[in-house]
């Protein structure tokens, strides 16, 4: 058995980072700032590249037995009762080492290219001090070995992603940003901790491996229904999808991704594509076994139809966007559903093909989507906009950046051999054996995505030369090398047989491509990219005039659906403006006026009586003997 | 026991005594003529003890020590009240009752 005490060092290297950056950030100089970052990540990308290196080759491959769950570490830190202490330490299973990997590469590139993205910057420090605890906090959610932990990185993440959203803390809309995000995810994350609560309490435990265990607390009971025909246990899943959800941007609770883009772009690419956001992912796919089993995988049809709803409203709001960076957050957010959506259809039978695909789509996703960010911060970095109605023709000015977002294009659209062609048709594959009209919206969204990416392609890199105020031209190497890096892992990481490694029982499981399906899934990307080239390659009329002609429609989706506005609505029209006016109204009317009261009357009292205080002794000498007196008088004459 | 002299006549002067340092407390406003009448008053206290203690329980001693005791805080309390008068009277120079009258509402 190979010692993996180290996996320690990997989420602590990044904290020292950011101890180190945080407490020095005024004096530090920028420079040094970046190298320290840089520097940790790398040695924790090592560790992690090591350590799933002996973890999955410990079985030397072939074997048809499952990976073991490993708990290097652990140690109690507060010991709420006897039989519910509340632990820290480290788990590690193929989950949590893929996703290892993930998050340690990703934010490897993303410190790197943040040297030249950020160059300059104000607060350049403080910058690579939050990026530094994103990943400390992020590295420690994945290894975290009971639910509690989870939580209370999870919220971690949520701060770090708070801060980074609103670094450019002197713009409005960027302060705005990140009270949004926050906010939103914050009431998910209250579902998330009443869910924790629930199942903690009637399991008795936070660890996960006791919550899966087929023999488990959880697992070995009948849970009776309790409510709207459910058991406690799956309404307790059920809020703790919703604290998911929220991370995740799902639908309903999505809002917040979208205006998160006001970070800046590595951020983006970092947070809000790879890591933090596929967190609700993570989450359903960790508590798998307890969505799978408990009340027959209720729970999961409603993460597949989440999911299913979220992956086609998003690619649908994708298609009509007129900011590079809110057409790659609805992307994320529609292939964020897509995982959902193959985590919901994946109930046991079929070697739960939709989990290992899910994370494969994860893994897949994580580079390729950071990668068309990191692109898409080029591109900002060369123009200073990010409006797309001034982009145009930028294919000869930046051959790089055109090269590296064409593969991630194809990739995301589904096109072999690049990765996402893989991963997206296990989705498909493991969609079809469940249900219909999953598989159909998914199928259908697949050729929306590839219409929306290509539209964003063609409008950036084809189309017209615009007047630049300057010849745009591209980053330094530290900008060019993430993003030749992650290009390579999008074209190789379709091959790695991923089910082998991860899968929803922990035995290799072994994919065969279906190419029926997999021909028409492709099929139906070449008809997005066919008329995304037809309608954008060059600037035509043609595509503002469908806009026009579809009216309505069209305004529906501009306007988000309304979703924005509905929130609005709720917030201030009925919280506000109605439930709040009312208890306004009491607070002041009848709290404060019985204290207004008490007060005035007081105040009348004594100004009434206060000048028996004259200051005079003798006026105080004369009411003491007056006094005297009357006792005196009192005593004598009651006898 | 004084021969001839009964403990109603030495009360009878006991209660003028007091009255009179009454009526000077309430009516003077020179604080020293406050602080005379104040003095009337311990002493008129102080002979009502001594008398009681002398005609009424001749074996004890306790209104002889209350008595002298008094005479110990009156002298104390003297100089106290001086004190504040003369340090009253640089403040403010006078001595006069109705003047201070700081601590009020």
């Amino acid at each position: 058995m190979t010692n993996f005490d180290y996996a320690l060092w990997i989420p602590l290297l990044p904290f020292l980072s950011f101890l180190i950056l945080g407490l020095s950030a005024n004096k530090i100089k920028a420079r040094a700032a970046g190298l320290t970052g840089v520097l940790s990540l790398v040695l924790a990308t090592a560790l992690s590249l090591l350590l799933a290196w002996s973890y999955f080759g410990a079985h030397g491959g072939g074997h048809e037995q499952a990976y073991a769950a490993l708990q290097p570490l652990k140690w109690v830190w507060l010991r709420f009762t006897d039989t519910l202490p509340f632990e820290m330490g480290i788990l590690l299973d193929p989950l949590s080492v893929m996703m290892l990997v993930v998050v340690t590469l990703v934010s490897l590139m993303v410190h790197i290219y943040s040297l030249g993205y950020m160059k300059g910057e104000r607060g350049f420090a403080r910058y690579y001090a939050f990026l530094s605890l994103f990943t400390f906090a992020m590295l420690g959610l994945v290894l975290a070995n009971n639910i509690f932990q989870t939580y209370f990185f999870w919220e971690l993440v949520g701060v770090s992603s708070f801060l980074l959203i609103g670094f450019y803390y002197d713009r409005p809309s960027a302060v705005a940003a990140a009270k949004k995000a926050f906010i939103v995810t914050r009431f998910a994350d209250l579902g998330f901790l009443i869910g924790i609560l629930i199942l903690s309490y009637y399991a008795g435990t936070f660890d996960f491996a006791q919550l899966n265990a087929p023999d488990g607390p959880v697992l070995s009971k009948d849970w009776a229904p309790v409510f709207g025909g459910h058991s406690l246990m799956f309404w307790a899943l059920l809020l703790i999808f919703m604290g998911a959800a929220g991370k995740s941007a799902m639908f309903p609770l999505h809002i917040w991704l979208p205006d998160a883009m006001e970070g800046p772009t590595p951020v983006s690419a970092l947070i809000h594509a790879a890591t933090m956001v596929v967190a609700g992912v993570y989450l359903v796919a960790r508590l798998f076994p307890v969505y799978e089993l408990v009340d027959y995988g209720a729970a999961l049809q409603v993460v597949a139809w989440v999911g299913a709803i979220s992956a086609l409203l998003a690619a649908i709001m994708a298609m009509v966007q007129m900011d590079i960076k809110r057409v790659l957050a609805y992307s994320t957010m529609s292939q964020i559903g897509y995982m959902m959506l193959a985590l919901g259809v994946s109930d046991g039978g079929a070697d739960a093909l939709g989990y290992t695909a899910s994370l494969f789509h994860l893994f897949t996703h994580a580079f390729f989507k950071s990668l068309l960010f990191l692109g898409a911060g080029m591109i900002i970095h060369a123009l200073h906009t990010n409006d797309l109605r001034e982009m145009g023709n930028l294919r000869k000015h930046l051959p790089w950046t055109h090269w590296t977002f064409l593969i991630a294009c194809l990739a995301i659209s589904g096109i072999p051999p690049f990765s996402g062609f893989f991963s997206k048709d296990e989705i498909l594959a493991a969609a079809r054996e469940n249900h219909f009209w999953i598989f159909a919206i998914g199928y259908f969204v697949a050729g929306l995505t590839a219409f929306y990416m290509f539209r964003l392609y063609f409008t950036i890199f084809w189309g017209r030369e615009r007047q630049y105020s300057h010849k745009p031209h591209e980053g330094g190497w530290n900008m060019k090398l993430p993003l030749a890096f992650l290009a390579l892992i999008t074209l190789v990481a379709g091959f790695i047989p991923f089910g082998e490694f991860v899968s929803a029982d922990g035995l290799p499981h072994h994919s065969a491509l279906d190419w029926k399906l997999a021909g028409s899934s492709i099929g139906i990307a070449l008809i997005g990219i066919l008329a995304a080239m037809y309608l954008y390659s060059e600037y035509k009329q043609l595509p503002s005039q469908i806009a026009r002609s579809l009216g309505p429609l069209y305004r529906l989706v501009e306007r988000k659906f309304y979703i924005d506005d509905i929130y609005a609505f709720v917030a201030k029209r009925i919280m506000i403006d109605t439930i709040g006016a009312g208890v306004a109204w009491f607070d002041r009317h009848i709290v404060d006026g019985t204290m207004n009261l008490i007060g005035r009357t007081t105040l009348r009292l004594s100004s009434a009586i206060k000048g028996v205080q004259s200051g005079q002794v003798q006026h105080y000498a004369l009411a003491f003997l007056g006094g005297a007196l009357a006792l005196a008088v009192f005593f004598f004459f009651r006898s | 026991m004084i021969e001839g002299v009964s403990i109603q006549e030495i009360m009878a002067v006991s209660v003028i005594l007091f009255f009179i340092g009454v009526y000077g407390f309430l009516t003077r406003r020179n604080l020293i003529s406050i602080l005379i009448s104040l003095d009337l008053l311990l002493n008129a206290v102080a002979l009502n003890m001594a008398a009681i203690n002398r005609y009424l329980h001749p074996d004890n001693f306790q209104g002889h020590f209350f008595a002298v005791f008094i005479i110990a805080v009156a002298a104390a309390e003297v100089a106290v009240a001086i004190a504040i008068i003369v340090d009253l009277y640089r403040l403010i120079h006078s001595v006069d009752v109705e003047e201070v009258d700081k601590l009020k509402y």
